[in-house]
């Protein structure tokens, strides 16, 4: 009886996992990528199609923004922190059957910074310059499956930097033998293998069967373009696609209804806020700082402005990246109390300013001049009469990063999931030096060693206890008001399993399967 | 004949070189710099400024308008600033999905236009004649964007008879030859006796098609009614009518052929303006054509792909222009008379 028993489960496992095996996946997005070469592609559309093709030596464990081994197995830092050894995993093959090894990961990167490497022309490798350009010495192979890195000064959040899309390790016989179409014929170790591309209407992968890792389930994978989020929705209820990216906010709830759609979110990698101009009066009054904090009622600006898709933000940083202080308090909306600051600050009359918005449709901030025109209204309730802002994208940029505003709309999602990304890139002293990326110019001594000194640790126990104490410095001094965090939907038809969104706005589809 | 033809190619010349000019300078001068638009708020000036180096945008104006001009002459409309690729490259693979997709809303449009518009005219003022001129009106005027969604919803989702865009059905295996898909899946149906690639592609520009010809249809519809009405009240009708002429054939040949003038004027002013303005349409559908591209081109202020799709629109509607006139010519004894004694 017993050995029928488990005849009859080991033949329900196979038939279950045969079931899992097969079939052709459609995710349909909005927009099409610009190139296929990760190297030097800098829009999320792009790294769509290119996170199913190659692999890093490093990426994040599903759904999180830790990272974990990929085709590195181990890898340590020196003393100093100058100087990075990866030991790669051995047995894994390019998609053109060439062997990945130490040689291509130092080719993968010197055609990046080198320009003795005939294929540097091939550029602009922006993310690598904005990055670890300035940073990177060399890259050498010690042995067949050992990496040096060496860096010129400490970067602390490094290893997290090679999980970004743009160090994807490519295969260096295609690189010559396509050379500038290299990004219409990728070739990287990946789950999925890359077949045609279509522009502006679909690109397909089939399944790489002799993937390291556990192969894909389905046979081929569909990205396909539909512009329009309602006429995405409208192919999915259909059956045309399989998962859809982005649906419109005001289909929300209808897709909660509908038993044969799931709907998944995921917090956005960002955060948008309104910053204080500290070398302008009155805001180098820390009391009207605080003051501004308790006038604004951030329910009311996410109802109005990111409907479904946003939450209020706290901290100056997504809650999705480690080391986010749950515990750090809030400035409660109470006018009341904030026209009780400005008086204790010397203006019970409250004070004229300006407040700049953001002309286009960013991530963190979907409609900056309605954004604008709410936290005008709600900063009248105190007697703060502002005037509304704005130019065009550039100009609004340069212009802010010069200071010439009062309070300023801006916002960040992060490059890679570290928070010395969002903590040293928007808030350090050094990023306040114009063109400043810290719009409030804020320099506080206290925070900004914090900052300094979990740049020279590795220590992940370590760096989280300073940036949470970083972000409790950053309430007391309030220079901005965190406004908002974008909440990113996608959803599936209800067979697909599996499927998950990343903090780092990445869609991986190996682990999906057709039920 | 052939030397007209000729004199009217080298008009091209003067037209052309006005457009590309006025289009250069107008985006060239717009606000908003591609470097900018690519980097975002991660940049700082020194790194726009390399790459505004690196796009040839820190030459003077003039300068890059010169440039432009000498590689336009010798067919070359450059790079892409975005995806780097060459646009006339762009162009080839999105351009055919935009005729295709017109030539099927254009004929759709002239049959039943012109059906509509002289049955009108002939039971003029009749409950027909409201009705169909009436549904012109609000074929005019309707906004593509809702008549698209509400006829995805209707034709796909409820009664579930007709996808909802694209060019093909996603989960087919099927590699573009000529980025004709009809022509495409003709090939594969000789190759692999498949008849699902042709179906599937017909079935797919039912829709879009429908869609994109309402504006057309209603347009020339009500031209042929007018056109129409006015021939009927000629001398020669009554004439041909007392002579016993059966009713059908007056309409048919004497009538029709008569109005055909001013209906395919229409008709060519409208094929243009599909085969530039199907944004909408191309957007709802999903249908990867040129119109969505010079959009893209323009928010991104991807110069190269908008002077590129400039270029290609203008000479669509020259060369379209040219053609009605060689027609109007074969319809029309009178102007081809005259063109010989010139």
């Amino acid at each position: 009886m017993k050995k029928i028993i488990i005849v009859l489960l080991l033949v329900c496992t196979v038939f279950v996992f045969a079931q899992k095996r097969g079939g052709v996946l459609v995710f349909a997005r909005g927009g099409d990528s610009v190139g296929l070469d990760p190297g030097r592609e800098t829009d999320g559309e792009s790294f769509y199609a290119t996170v199913q093709v190659f692999d890093r030596l490093v990426d994040f464990q599903p759904g999180t923004s830790i990272i974990q081994p990929a085709l590195a197995e181990s890898w340590s830092a020196s003393a100093d922190g100058l100087e990075y050894t990866f030991r790669l995993r051995r047995g894994v093959e390019f998609h053109d059957r060439t062997r990945f090894n130490a040689d291509a990961v130092v080719f993968t990167f010197e055609r990046m910074f080198k320009e003795s490497n005939p294929y540097y022309q091939h550029g602009p490798w922006n993310y690598f310059n904005s990055t670890i350009g300035d940073y990177l010495v060399s890259v050498e192979a010690l042995d067949e499956y050992t990496v040096k890195f060496t860096l010129n000064d400490r970067l602390a959040p490094f290893v997290s930097i090679l999980a970004m899309d743009f160090a994807s390790i490519v295969s260096p016989t295609a690189v010559r033998k396509f050379g500038s179409e290299f990004f219409r014929n990728p070739v990287g170790t990946g789950p999925f293998v890359f077949v045609s591309w279509q522009k502006d209407s679909q690109i397909v992968f089939v399944r790489n069967s002799r993937y390291w890792r556990e192969p894909a389930y389905v046979n081929r994978l569909i990205l396909r373009v539909i512009p329009d989020a309602t006429a995405r929705l409208l192919a999915l209820q259909k059956g045309e696609v399989d998962i859809i990216d982005f649906p419109s906010p005001e289909d929300i709830a209808s897709i909660r209804r509908n038993n044969e759609l799931e709907l998944i979110q995921q917090e956005g990698f960002n955060i948008g806020y309104l910053a204080m101009n500290i070398e302008k009066e009155p805001f180098d009054n820390v009391l009207v700082r605080k003051a501004i904090n308790h006038a604004i009622n951030k329910d009311d600006l996410i109802k109005g402005v990111y409907g479904n898709s946003g939450i209020p933000a706290k901290n100056p940083m997504p809650p999705s990246l480690w080391s986010y202080n749950e515990d750090t308090p809030e400035y409660e909306y109470d006018p009341q109390r904030s026209r009780a600051l400005l008086r204790e600050a010397g203006y019970p009359n409250g004070f004229s300013s300006d407040i700049w918005a953001i002309p286009v449709v960013r991530p963190y901030m979907p409609n900056g001049r309605r954004a604008a025109e709410i936290l005008q209204a709600q900063l009248r309730e105190v007697n703060i009469n502002v005037e509304i802002k704005t130019y065009d994208w550039g100009t609004y940029l340069d212009r802010v990063f010069e200071g010439e505003h009062g309070m300023a709309m801006l916002g960040w999602t992060g490059d890679y999931a570290d928070p010395d990304n969002f903590l040293y890139t928007l808030l350090s002293e050094k990023a306040a030096e114009k063109p400043a990326l810290n719009i409030a110019f804020w320099r506080n001594r206290a925070f900004n060693e914090l900052i300094l000194d979990a740049q020279k640790t590795s220590d992940r126990g370590e760096r989280t206890a300073l940036y949470e104490e970083a972000q409790e410095i950053f309430f007391e001094d309030a220079p901005w008001v965190p406004l908002a965090h974008s909440i990113v939907y996608a959803a599936t038809r209800e067979n697909v399993r599996g499927f998950r969104l990343y903090p780092t706005g990445e869609r991986i589809f190996r682990d999906v399967w057709l039920d | 004949m052939l030397s007209y033809i000729l004199r009217r190619l080298l008009q091209f010349i003067p037209t052309m070189l006005g457009a590309v000019t006025v289009v250069f300078f107008l985006i060239s001068l717009a606000p908003g710099d591609p470097a900018r638009i690519m980097l975002g708020e991660r940049a700082q000036k020194e790194q726009i400024e390399e790459l505004r180096e690196e796009l040839g945008l820190d030459k003077p104006l003039v300068q890059r308008y010169g440039i432009y001009l000498l590689n336009v002459v010798q067919l070359d409309l450059g790079k892409s600033i975005f995806s780097q690729r060459p646009v006339v490259e762009e162009m080839l693979e999105l351009f055919p999905a935009t005729i295709e997709l017109s030539l099927v809303a254009i004929t759709i449009a002239t049959i039943v236009g012109i059906f509509l518009g002289s049955l009108a005219a002939v039971k003029r003022n009749s409950p027909f004649d409201y009705i169909s001129m009436s549904g012109a009106l609000v074929g005019v005027s309707m906004p593509v964007f809702w008549l698209g969604l509400i006829c995805i919803m209707l034709f796909s989702v409820i009664l579930d008879i007709l996808p909802t865009g694209g060019r093909i059905n996603a989960r087919y295996f099927f590699l573009p030859i000529t980025n004709f898909y009809v022509i495409d899946s003709i090939i594969l149906f000789f190759q692999e006796k498949d008849w699902s690639y042709l179906t599937s592609s017909l079935l797919h520009l039912v829709l879009p098609a429908s869609v994109l010809a309402t504006v057309p249809l209603a347009v020339i519809a009500r031209t042929t009614r007018s056109s129409m009405l006015e021939v009927l009240k000629q001398d020669y009708v009554r004439t041909v009518r007392s002579l016993g002429v059966p009713r059908f054939r007056i309409i048919r040949v004497y009538a029709l052929k008569n109005a055909m003038l001013t209906i395919l004027t229409v008709i060519s002013i409208q094929f243009g303006l599909l085969l530039s303005s199907a944004i909408l349409t191309e957007t709802i559908f999903a249908w990867p054509g040129i119109g969505r591209w010079i959009y893209t081109g323009i928010a991104a202020r991807d110069y190269p792909v908008v002077q590129g799709g400039v270029i290609l629109i203008v000479g669509i509607f020259l060369i379209i222009n040219l053609v009605v006139d060689v027609v109007y010519a074969l319809v029309d004894p009178r102007i081809r008379i005259t063109k010989k004694a010139e």
